[in-house]
Parts: C-alpha cells; structure tokens; sequence
C-alpha cells in the first residue's frame, strides 16, 4: 500500500467533513422554515389589527403592535365557541363509543375461542382495503333516510369502528400471557372483569395511542360532517373553517380569519407536544393521514 | 505490521450532568510484534472493543496515538489503514451474494488503483479458498450457517490483503461444538496468512488456546500482557489469576508469618522472602498433593471432604475450608492419588509453583522464592 | 372453552353490526347504486339496470377535468415527496445535535387540521387588490412576475396544490423512513468505512436495498392517498372545486352526491368504483414492480 499523506489527508477529511455537516444542516433548517413559516404567519397575521394588515402592500414580517381585536372577533362574529363544543362532543362520544365497540372485539379475537373466529379475524382484515369513499355513498343515504342528518348521532355512527385499532389493540391483547387469564379464571373472575381489570391496565400504552390517533383524526375529519350536516349548529371546526371563508367576516378579514385558524390548531399541537413520543410511535405502527 | 499503542486513552462525556465522564481505555501502553494472534482478554465491558476501534479507526482515542510500523495511524480515517475487521455479527450485506460480499471491498478502491472484474473474482476466490468456502459463492448470508457466515467475514477482511486483521468477539455467536472449530480455523488462517491478528474475547478459554500473546484488561485498565502459559503460571494480580484457569483459581484468606504461610492457625507453606503480613492465597486447582493414608499431615492443608467427582484421567476433589472466600474448595489430582470418598477430612500438601500471595491492599502479586 | 361459543360473539356483536351497516352493505350497494340507471333519489325509482352511469361520469368534463388533476396531482406529489422525505430522513438520520427538535418541528403538520392551515397558503400565495401576497412579492424581488396562484393560471393553481400536499404529506414519509433508517443495523456502516466506502457508495449499495421494502410501502401508500386527494384542494380553492377548475375524483363523487350539483348517488356510485379500480390497477402494477425490483437486486 503506498504511503498516504496524513496531514494532508486529515484536512481533506476534516474539510469534507465540515461541507457535509454544513449541507446537512442547511437542508434541515431549510425544511424546518417551510414547515414553521406558515405557523408563525398564521399567528403574525392574528394579531395585526384589520386596517394595518390592509394597509400592507408589502406584508411585514413582525408587528409592534399585536392585538387581541381578531380573537374577540372570531369568537363573537362567527359561532366560533359552537364549532368548538361540536368539536368537542363529537371527539368525545366517537372516541368513547369506538373504544366500547373495538375492545371486546379486540378480546374476543385475543382471548376467546369460538367457532369461524379465524375466518371471521381474515374478513375484518379484509375490511381494511375498503376506501371510505367508496362506502360513504350509501351511508349517506341511509343516515339520511334515517333522518338523522344534522344530529350528532348521524355525525358519529359510521366512524365508531375501525378494523384497523380491532387490529392493534388484538396484538397487544394476545400479548398478555395465557396464565394469567387462567389463573383469573381459576380465582372465579368472569371475562368481562378480566378484561376490564387486567388486560386494559396491561395494554394501556395502545390504548393510549389509540384514543390519541382516534382524537387527532376526528378533531381534524371534514368530509363526512359536510356531507351530514348544513345547520350550522351542527358544524365541527373544519366546516366551521371552510363557512367562514366563504360566508363569514366577509372575505376579506384575514386577521380575524387567521385567529380562527390558530384557535383551531392550538388544541392539537398541544396534544402533540404532550404526547409526542406516544403519537409518532403510534403513527409508524401503521397509522396514515386521515 | 507491528502495532504500537502509546498512553492511548479514550474518555467518554458523561451522559448526564451528575454523571463523571467515563474512562473506557486508560492510558494504553504496549507493542504487537508483527505476524502475531493477540487475545484482548477481559469481562464485558471492560474497554476491549473500544482499543479494537480505536485501533481500526472507527473510534478517536481521546490522547494518546497509534502507530502501525513507523507510521503515526492515530488520525488516520480506517480506510486508510489497511485493516480488516470482522464484526461480532459479521456484517455482512444480506442483499448480496457471498461472492459480491467479498469483493465489495475491491470496488472501493479508486478507479485508477482498482483490479479488473476478472482479476477481483480470482481474488476473492483465493480468499473463499482460504478459508474453505469457495463452494457457496452464489449463497446470500441468509442461506448458510453462522459458521459459514463467519468464514465469509473472513473472507471479506483479508481480501484486500490487510496489514492487521481485527476480529470482534469473532466465536461468540456460534455454538459450542463450532466453537472449538472456528477458533483452530482462526489459527490455521493466521499463520497461513502471516497477518498480525488481534481478536477480542471475554473467554479467557480461547484467548489461552489459540494465541501468541494474550492483553488481559479490567475497567478500562491494562493487567498483563505476555504469552499466555507465563500469564497463567505468573499472574500479576489477583484479578488475573481469577480471571485465567478453569476450574477457576480457588482463594482463601492467609498470613505470612516468619517465611511461612498460615491458613487460619495452621502452616501449609513455606514462603521465604515474603515479609509478614495477612494475604490472599490463590491456589490452582493442580496445585493440590493428597496426603496418601497413614502419613503423617503435619504441614498440611486440612480439608473438610464434600465429593468426588470422577472425570476418568483426573478427579476433581470438592472439599471445603474455612479460610476459603468461597464455599467450596476445588482440587484437581490424578486418578491413582487415591483419595477415600468415606473419608471427612482430606490432606493436602501444596505445589509452591501452583500457590501465589496477594496483597491484601492492592491485590498485587506479593513474590517469594518457592523452596 | 367450547361454552365460550356463544360468549365471542356476544364480543363481536357490536363490531360486527357496525361494521356490517356502514360497511359491508354498502360496498355491495354501492355496486347496486352503479348500475341503476336514471335513478331518483327523491322517488327513488330508476329506469333500468346497464352501465350507462359509467359511460355518462367518463363523458362527463367535469370529471374527466377531475381526473387529470388527480392524475398529475399523483405524478407530481409521490416521486417528489417520497425523494424529499428520503433526503430530510437522511440527513436527519446523520445529526445528533438538535435532531430531536428537527423531528419534532417536521412531523407538526401531521397534527393541523388540514383546512385551516390550507388557509394559511392560500394567504401566502393569494394575490388581491390590497397586496400581491408574500410568495408573489419574494418572486417579484428575485425579477419575476407576480402570478395569482389561487385563481390565476391552471399551473400556478396546480403548484400550489402539489406544494401544499407533499407540505401534508411529509411528516409521515419522514417519521417511516427516519425508522426505517434507524433499524439498520450500525455495524453495516462501520464494515463499510472500514473498506473505504464512499458516502454516495453507502447510499446506494447497503442504505437502498436495506429500506427498499419501505420505501415500496410508502410509494403505494403514496399513491392510494393521492388519488383521494381531497381536502388539500378544497382548503385552497373553496367548496366549488368544478368552477375553479381543481376537482379531485374524489370531489367529484361528493359534488355528485351532495351540494348544489348533487342528488345523483348512481353516477357518484359510478365514479367511486372508477376511482377504486384505478387505485386497484396501480398498486397491483406497483407491487408487480416492487416484486420484480426484489428479485432483481437478488440476484
């Protein structure tokens, strides 16, 4: 081997090293800005009173004189309170109600036998490839056959189940080792308190993530609320978002139209700083957009 | 090529704030004579892979350089240094083929340097050749035993003709019975190749068997380096002498009394040169001469009998001893030294060359002249 | 166990009912709704069963217009993103400093609500009477033209649409492909330094083939999720997609079904069964290729 020439060779190494290091970085705060930008402007935008953001031809990148103006404006000119409580219900009893329907689903698969269980396990998979919207179709028909469009019951029915959490939270459930169960059963527990006392605390960290995944998706679903509903009384945070910009304010009010967007993006980034580790571990399990 | 390692040191930050910075390697000082198989002896954790990297260059030593032949490696990136490595779980590419495994290296070279594509394939037959596998050319890893899979490693580090091959842990992930045979496979292809080999090893077993010269480390720190029979039959501590020998070395508590070595009340030993001072006592196993019946056990060590256990040449005599650190006491003698399993006490008159004194203190070896 | 017969489906009973109501009925209804021709969602009657739904939504502008963008919103969001991803993942993968912040910072649009924050691009990318907007004003400062990418030129319309997805769609590509990265075993890398592997070398020989199988899974995810483009485009465009000239399939099936051209289940039945066998075909055709790209690097 011929001799290199170290000096030489260290600072070509440390030369490359350092161009590498500084492209890296560059690309990454790069993506970083075109990801936080359009946050900071949505904020920035908020708290510039109506006539100074008008009177910007040049928009500004900072204000000296921010405002509460375009909150108390969100909150009074538009409903803006109701879409948040609809919001809010509608996330509470679809995600209450799903958890009610998957987790025994979940357990039977797990842990109890009985007869075309495997057959049935394979048809719910199967389910997983249907796309909604080839099935929103007919429910919306039948919801609204059955008259209950612009009712929260008509907002929640066909969400409350999804193969895909049946699906995980039956691999953590099959987890749990068989002798516990027998030894609950030989104590003379019956399956629903084993269920709820045992197998539940043992899997709390999916079922954690699942309810987060399940908030994070209805907080954000727009389709089927816009398809069921048209009473504004009835609309959640993402109709609420789409009547204001082209009913509300009037159209031009973007400040007072940034505010509502911020007070609607606030909750869920909160959630997303809290439960940071929880959401992505539960979004690469599987999980995709929507 | 020689290997030479000066003050070689490696720190790590600590982790946390109220951590102290961690010394893996501690101030590192010795010479690998070329063409020698060297044994990094020592428990997990003790800082033996972090001298591997450092010597292959994965690893910045914090102070302290390298030297490979007359040449200062220290800063040098790996690719340079014209090393082989084999990694612990082999590394090897999953996706490719034994044959694009080996010559996978080749192709690094630059353009202007690098063989032709017939002239790689020969060469990575006469490797394949070398270390017997030129029959699973066409297998992926996957496909073969790790047995093979650590063959094609080899295969892999030598194929650029490496001044120093590094072997990681290189018998750990195989099974006892190819244990035994890798580790001959190992010798066989180093003395073959003539290559200066340095393997890590926390099985002082193999580190005994198969090497020139063994490094036996502890905490980051250097205990002894020599050949392994002087390491074994001279160690200069008590955690080298623990660390070396199966049946392990058995250690009581002692004194030294006048040129003697007490156990308890008792004197078993004569230790001229030794000054007076309480002691540990490390025993071999082989070190133990069973009083034959009806002599007499004056001078004596005076065992409590617990069983024998026949091992056909040897029998291996349980017995214990209250000077012992441990329970029992575990002696090797031959067949013919007969020993009576009826018996409750069981003599023992002790090989001076087998018994080696400890300092209290420090664990250091204490010397004295044998009679 | 066999009295736990009854006992499990008890369990299901619920998700089996749900499931069977707003699931499985429909998907065999929706075939149904296709077929019938002329039919009335207020008598609920209809003429006749055929494939004249079919022919009427494929001859139809509006969806043929809806098709297109889907088609080059496809095209032109799932090779960029999933290239991009892959290079953030990259890089992000190489840093130790600041990395967990990055990750942090890239994955938050997967937590907005997609409506509001489409919002915000249409503001930055809007020009109105009052202000060119801001993307315009960093054109004009570079020497170009201002340009209204809301309602100016069907291209400008569409890169802001393709901007805005892959924007979306990011977060996911970067926190699989991060993993993905992640799971390779380190040792690969040092055996590869070892032998003087160049970066580009590292790339392409051992990172590549080892994450190939996600980075598959991501193309066909990828696709099946842009072809149900939706949302994206109304958050920019407003709720009359077929005026501004942005539908999406997907859009077209809910105009068709609801709104102020809605009322025709069967021609939207139609057109998501056009749409399901689209996204059929196109991942059948990428597993085919991702199948034969395997056994390719096999050899």
């Amino acid at each position: 081997m011929e001799k290199p020439d170290i000096e030489k060779l260290k600072k070509r190494t440390r030369t490359r090293n350092a161009v590498t290091k500084a492209l890296i970085y560059t690309l990454l705060v790069v993506w970083a800005l075109s990801v936080l930008f359009p946050f900071y402007w949505m904020v920035l935008t908020s708290v510039k009173s109506y006539g100074a953001y008008n009177a910007e031809y040049i928009p500004r990148f900072f204000t000296l004189s921010p405002t509460w103006e375009n909150y108390r404006e969100a909150f009074s000119a538009v409903p803006l309170g109701r879409y948040f409580l609809n919001t809010a219900i509608f996330t509470v009893l679809t995600t209450g109600l799903m958890m009610v329907v998957i987790v025994p689903a979940a357990y039977a698969f797990a842990r109890l036998s009985f007869k075309g269980r495997d057959l049935v396990f394979t048809l719910f998979l199967s389910l997983m490839m249907i796309p909604t919207e080839l099935v929103v179709i007919t429910n919306f028909v039948t919801i609204t056959d059955w008259d209950l469009r612009n009712s929260f019951t008509g907002l929640v029915l066909p969400s409350v189940t999804s193969v895909f959490y049946i699906y995980l939270l039956k691999e953590n459930f099959a987890q749990v080792p068989d002798e516990l169960y027998y030894a609950a059963k030989v104590d003379g527990t019956s399956d629903l308190k084993y269920l709820l006392k045992v197998m539940l605390p043992i899997c709390r960290p999916t079922v954690i993530t699942i309810i987060i995944l399940k908030v994070i998706e209805c907080w954000n679903s727009y389709v089927w609320p816009r398809l069921i509903t048209d009473d504004p009384d009835f609309y959640l945070v993402s109709n609420g978002i789409q009547e204001i910009r082209e009913n509300g304010f009037g159209r031009e009010n973007i400040p007072a139209m940034m505010a509502a967007v911020v007070v609607i993006s606030v909750p869920l980034i909160l959630l997303f700083l809290v439960f940071r580790k929880k959401i992505m571990e539960g979004v690469s399990r599987g999980g995709t957009k929507g | 090529m020689k290997i030479l390692l000066k003050n070689l040191t490696k720190t790590y930050p600590p982790r946390t704030r109220k951590e102290s910075p961690v010394t893996a390697v501690d101030n590192f000082d010795f010479e690998i004579p070329d063409g020698k198989l060297v044994a990094l002896l020592g428990p997990s954790g003790c800082g033996k892979s972090t001298v591997l990297n450092m010597i292959c260059g994965l690893l910045e030593p914090t102070s302290g350089s390298i030297f490979f032949g007359d040449d200062d490696v220290t800063d040098l990136p790996p690719e340079h240094r014209g090393v082989g490595m084999v990694f612990q779980n082999y590394a090897l590419y999953p996706h490719l083929t034994v044959q694009q495994n080996i010559t996978f290296p080749l192709e690094n070279i630059p353009k202007s340097r690098r063989p032709g594509k017939e002239e790689m394939k020969a060469k990575a037959l006469e490797v394949a050749k070398l270390v017997q596998i030129d029959q699973l050319m066409e297998r992926k890893p996957k496909e073969m035993s790790g047995g093979q899979q650590q063959r094609v490693a080899i295969a892999r580090a030598l194929v650029k003709r490496p001044g120093v091959l590094l072997l990681d842990e290189p018998l750990s992930n195989l099974d006892a019975r190819l244990r035994l045979q890798t580790r001959e496979e190992i010798r066989r292809i180093q003395r073959e190749t003539g290559i200066t080999t340095i393997f890590v090893t926390h099985d002082q077993e193999e580190a005994m068997s198969i090497s020139d010269m063994i490094v036996v480390m502890k905490e980051g720190v250097l205990q002894q380096i020599g050949r392994p029979q002087e390491v074994y039959d001279c160690p200069a501590n008590l955690f080298v002498a623990k660390f070396l020998g199966t049946p392990p070395i058995n250690v009581l508590e002692g004194s030294v009394r006048e040129g003697m070595l007490y156990l308890g009340e008792d004197p078993v030993l004569k230790v001229k040169g030794a000054a007076d001072q309480d002691v540990i006592v490390g025993i071999r196993p082989e070190g133990f001469i069973p009083v034959p019946e009806g002599e007499s056990t004056e001078g004596a060590m005076k065992c409590t009998l617990k069983a024998l256990e026949v091992m056909g040449r040897d029998v291996s005599v349980v017995s214990s001893h209250p000077a012992a650190q441990t329970e029992t006491i575990r002696s090797i003698i031959r067949a013919e030294d007969k020993v009576d399993e009826g018996l409750r006490t069981v003599a023992f008159r002790l090989r001076p060359g087998k018994v080696f004194l400890f300092r209290k203190e420090t664990e250091e070896r204490l010397m004295f002249e044998a009679e | 166990m066999r009295k736990n017969g009854w006992k499990g489906w008890l369990y299901l009973l619920p998700a089996v009912a749900f499931l069977g109501v707003f699931m499985v009925y429909p998907l065999v209804d929706v075939l149904i709704y296709s077929l019938e021709e002329g039919y009335n969602s207020a008598s609920q009657t209809f003429f006749g069963v055929g494939l004249y739904n079919y022919s009427y939504v494929l001859h139809d502008t509006y969806f043929l217009q809806a098709l297109k963008n889907t088609f080059i919103l496809v095209i032109i969001t799932v090779p960029l993103s999933t290239g991009i991803a892959l290079l953030i993942s990259l890089a992000l993968s190489s840093i130790k400093w600041l990395q967990n912040l990055f990750q942090t910072v890239f994955f938050l649009p997967y937590v907005t609500n997609t409506l509001a924050v489409g919002l915000v691009f249409m503001i930055l990318f809007k020009k109105t009477a009052y202000s060119d907007g801001l993307v315009n004003l960093i054109i004009i400062w570079f020497g170009g033209e201002s340009v209204d990418f809301i309602e100016g030129p069907y291209w400008a319309r569409m890169f802001v649409l393709c901007f805005y997805t892959i924007w979306i769609v990011m977060p996911f590509k970067i926190l699989i492909l991060t993993s993905a990265l992640a799971s390779v075993n380190r040792t690969y890398y040092d055996a590869a330094r070892i032998d003087g592997t160049s970066r580009f070398r590292i790339f392409t020989r051992i990172t590549l083939p080892m994450i190939s199988p996600i980075i598959f899974y991501l193309v066909i995810t990828g696709f099946i999720g842009a072809f149900k483009a939706y949302s994206d485009s109304v958050a920019l465009f407003g709720v009359n997609l077929n005026a501004a000239g942005m539908n999406t399939i997907v859009g077209y099936i809910y105009d068709m079904l609801y709104g102020s051209g809605g009322g025709y289940p069967s021609f939207a039945g139609a057109a998501a069964i056009i749409l399901f066998a689209i996204v059929l075909t196109i991942t059948c055709i990428n597993l085919l290729i991702s199948g034969k790209m395997q056994a390719n690097t096999a050899e």
